[in-house]
């Protein structure tokens, strides 16, 4: 009997070709799409919903839409919110993909009667013959890899996931989509967070929580003096240059953000850099912590190309202290800090606090 | 094979139907309001439908108007009445298990300004006759009451309410949609002043149903245009899919209680295999009073939909909930009016069965359901 495989459809051409691949392998597939926040966000429009629809008649696969809004606004947007207004920068997208998207798509896969479960991400899955923990490579297409959002995938999730476009280039994706007639070959890419589809994240942390949205306080220097006034901690980030309205003189970025005391912190660019962090929540895609320190190349958010660095798992498993070689900036509290050995991704953890 | 046990979403067309649709298709092109020949012979064919229709709910064929289907025919009731001068100012009635064609409506009209008080319904879904007595007391502009409940196929004690409002002046509109076909719908014997029929429901085709109205009532057009349906309703005549409609009336006439007391018991195999074979379930709604098409069940700690899911996939066609629904996980509004839990009401199944129905099918769901249901609790899918 074939492989029973569920497919998360986002209506985006990337998953449209996953279910292609899967269904010219012989897999019985079943299409997904989640419908993640109400109608009128980009993520899951139902211009989105119509296309993985018709994408989904084409290939002659069942679809249904699964209702996932309550818990999504629950489980991400809301700590999304309030990771801003602790003065944080989150990528909810990790923890949307990892531990609220696999993890409900498995379950409902399983209860359908599939073992599996295929997306449309960059990025490959090596698998043990000997039964061992699958291993996590980036995507073939180095400017499409997106290995960086599933670093806290475990084992057994990972053993389901299937990626089938992650050993191919975006514009192979884009030829099969044209030479299978899929209605979606040529729509645009979704670059920015689903649920911030203009880029303006602080409208959509004010509207999420609206009676804690911080008001405006002061920009200050390392040294605590006042150098000028921001409008709320949650409008900036680390590295940020734009929108602080300080006195002209050296050009200033944001250092570090102060949510307890409402107050920005900037420096110039040289004081941007940061020689280590330490981190949170670490995974492992093997499932457990390496028996001591080890070298790695570490990407700080997803467009960074990596810098080499000693990682020092902490006792608990869950706590990890990074050592940059040399000084990176832009470390941020709120970010992914994602381990690689080549093209291989061997965990990740939460930015905790950067070290100076 | 495909099992098909979804009929109150909707039924397949008759063969018969399909047949006098397409002969008017091809044949009565003619606009029904034209004064030629062909306009006269199409008109001729939608005041024969007119009659047959008339005649499977107890009407006057001038007490009928036709419509798009159930949904406008509610609408035209509601805003045709409220628009009317006689109503200005007086509040509306309506039962708290409205299918949301009336509920919608009505919820706008109250966000306009428009009091509602809702009539609520017990645990097993039935309506509280003291509460409907003492908001009728406030000379309310209208009643609403669905006669037959789309999703726990509840069935109202419809000659009571209507007597009630008739007592206290008050007009009163049901929504026959599920009810026809299925139970005993007289016009003639229930002193409703509008009553709602939709015509895919008794294998008619869909986008065409219609409005009783009792005969001298002020009605204001809810779309305004042309003179079509004395004035009541404008645009032009759809010909074909009301001569379908008449067909499907004429069989439903014919037809209907051979089909409830068939359906009937196939629903109550099902249940009593259900009960037997599946543990913790319970079933929604009065069983005493309902639609012998309908069987709600509630699985615990099972989501609904991707039971459904689930059954699709063995070739049965089921719904969590009403089809207008699918997507979004809302729980249903009709259940919750019970008392039942979110999450009790998002675990209810509803199977609803028809004509084309038989014991094999039944048992074959039964040999599959127990098996579906324990993969779905096993895999933790609920918890949606």
């Amino acid at each position: 009997m074939s492989e029973r495989v569920l497919v998360a459809m986002s209506g985006g051409v990337d998953s449209s070709v996953a279910a292609a691949l899967l269904v010219e392998q012989g897999c019985e597939v079943i299409g997904v799409t989640m419908r993640l926040a109400g109608s009128g966000s980009r993520c899951c429009s139902l211009d989105d919903v119509e296309d993985a629809r018709r994408v989904a008649e084409r290939l002659g696969i069942r679809f249904y839409v699964a209702d996932y809004a309550d818990a999504f606004r629950r489980e991400v947007m809301e700590p999304f919110a309030d990771a801003y207004l602790a003065g944080r920068t989150p990528i909810p997208c990790v923890a949307c993909n990892g531990r609220f998207k696999f993890a409900r798509l498995l379950a409902r896969a399983r209860a359908l009667g599939a073992d599996a479960v295929a997306t449309g991400h960059y990025a490959r899955i090596v698998r043990d013959p000997g039964g061992g923990a699958p291993r996590l490579l980036r995507g073939a297409d180095p400017a499409k890899d997106q290995s960086y959002f599933l670093f806290d995938l475990g084992p057994a999730q990972l053993a389901a996931a299937r990626f089938p476009v992650g050993a191919l280039d975006k514009d192979e994706v884009r030829a099969r989509a044209r030479a299978l007639g899929l209605p979606t070959a040529d729509k645009p890419e979704s670059m920015e967070i689903c649920f911030v589809p203009d880029g303006d994240y602080a409208a959509v942390v004010e509207a999420l929580r609206p009676d804690a949205a911080p008001g405006a306080g002061d920009v200050v220097d390392e040294a605590g003096r006042v150098v000028g006034r921001h409008d709320g901690v949650h409008r900036f980030t680390v590295g940020q240059r734009r929108g602080l309205a300080v006195a002209a003189g050296e050009r200033v970025y944001v250092r570090a953000l102060d949510a307890a005391r409402n107050r920005v912190v900037v420096a110039p660019r040289a004081r941007l850099g940061a020689r280590g962090a330490r981190l949170a929540g670490t995974s492992w895609v093997a499932g457990a912590p390496p028996p001591g320190p080890l070298r790695a190349r570490i990407r700080v958010r997803h467009r960074h190309a990596g810098a080499p660095a000693s990682i020092a798992p902490g006792a608990d498993g869950a706590a990890a202290e990074l050592r940059f070689d040399a000084p990176v900036e832009a470390v941020t509290p709120g970010q992914a800090a994602v381990f690689y050995d080549g093209d291989e991704v061997l965990g990740g953890g939460w930015i905790e606090e950067a070290i100076p | 094979m495909r099992i098909y046990l979804d009929h109150n979403a909707t039924t397949p067309l008759r063969e018969e139907v399909a047949e006098a649709m397409a002969r008017a298709l091809r044949d009565l092109f003619g606009n029904p309001s034209s004064a030629h020949a062909e306009g006269a012979r199409a008109r001729a064919a939608v005041e024969t439908a007119r009659e047959q229709v008339a005649a499977l709910v107890g009407a006057r064929p001038g007490e009928i108007v036709f419509t798009s289907g159930a949904t406008e025919a509610s609408h035209l009731a509601l805003h045709g009445l409220v628009a009317a001068p006689a109503a200005r100012g007086r509040g509306l009635v309506a039962s708290a298990v409205e299918h949301p064609s009336v509920a919608a409506p009505l919820a706008a009209l109250a966000e306009a300004g428009r009091p509602l008080a809702r009539i609520p319904v017990d645990g097993d879904g039935r309506l509280d006759l003291a509460a409907l007595d003492a908001a009728l007391a406030g000379a309310p502009a209208l009643c609403a009451c669905v006669w037959a409940q789309n999703e726990t196929g509840v069935v109202t004690p419809m000659l009571a309410v209507a007597e009630r409002c008739r007592e206290r002046g008050v007009p009163l509109l049901t929504d026959a949609a599920q009810a026809l076909g299925r139970l005993p719908v007289r016009f003639d014997r229930v002193p409703a002043a509008f009553l709602v029929g939709s015509a895919h429901k008794w294998n008619g085709p869909k986008g065409v149903g219609f409005l009783a109205v009792r005969d001298g009532l002020e009605l204001v057009p809810w779309l305004r245009g042309g003179a079509q349906e004395r004035g009541r309703r404008a645009g032009t005549t759809n010909a074909p899919a009301i001569v379908g409609m008449g067909v499907a009336a004429v069989l439903a006439a014919r037809e209907w209680e051979a089909r409830a007391a068939r359906a009937a018991a196939l629903r109550d195999r099902l249940w009593d295999g259900i009960a037997a074979k599946v543990p913790r379930v319970r079933r929604n709604g009065a069983p005493e009073a309902l639609l012998p098409t309908t069987l709600s069940v509630s699985f615990a700690d099972v989501d609904a939909a991707v039971l459904v899911e689930a059954l699709d996939g063995e070739g049965i066609a089921a719904s969590a909930g009403a089809a207008c629904a699918s997507g979004a996980a809302t729980p249903s509004p009709a259940l919750l009016a019970m008392g039942r839990t979110p999450a009790e009401a998002r675990s209810a199944v509803r199977f609803s069965l028809g004509s084309g129905n038989d014991e094999g099918q039944v048992d074959r769901v039964l040999a599959l359901l127990p098996d579906l249901v324990a993969r779905v609790r096993a895999a933790g899918a609920g918890a949606s």
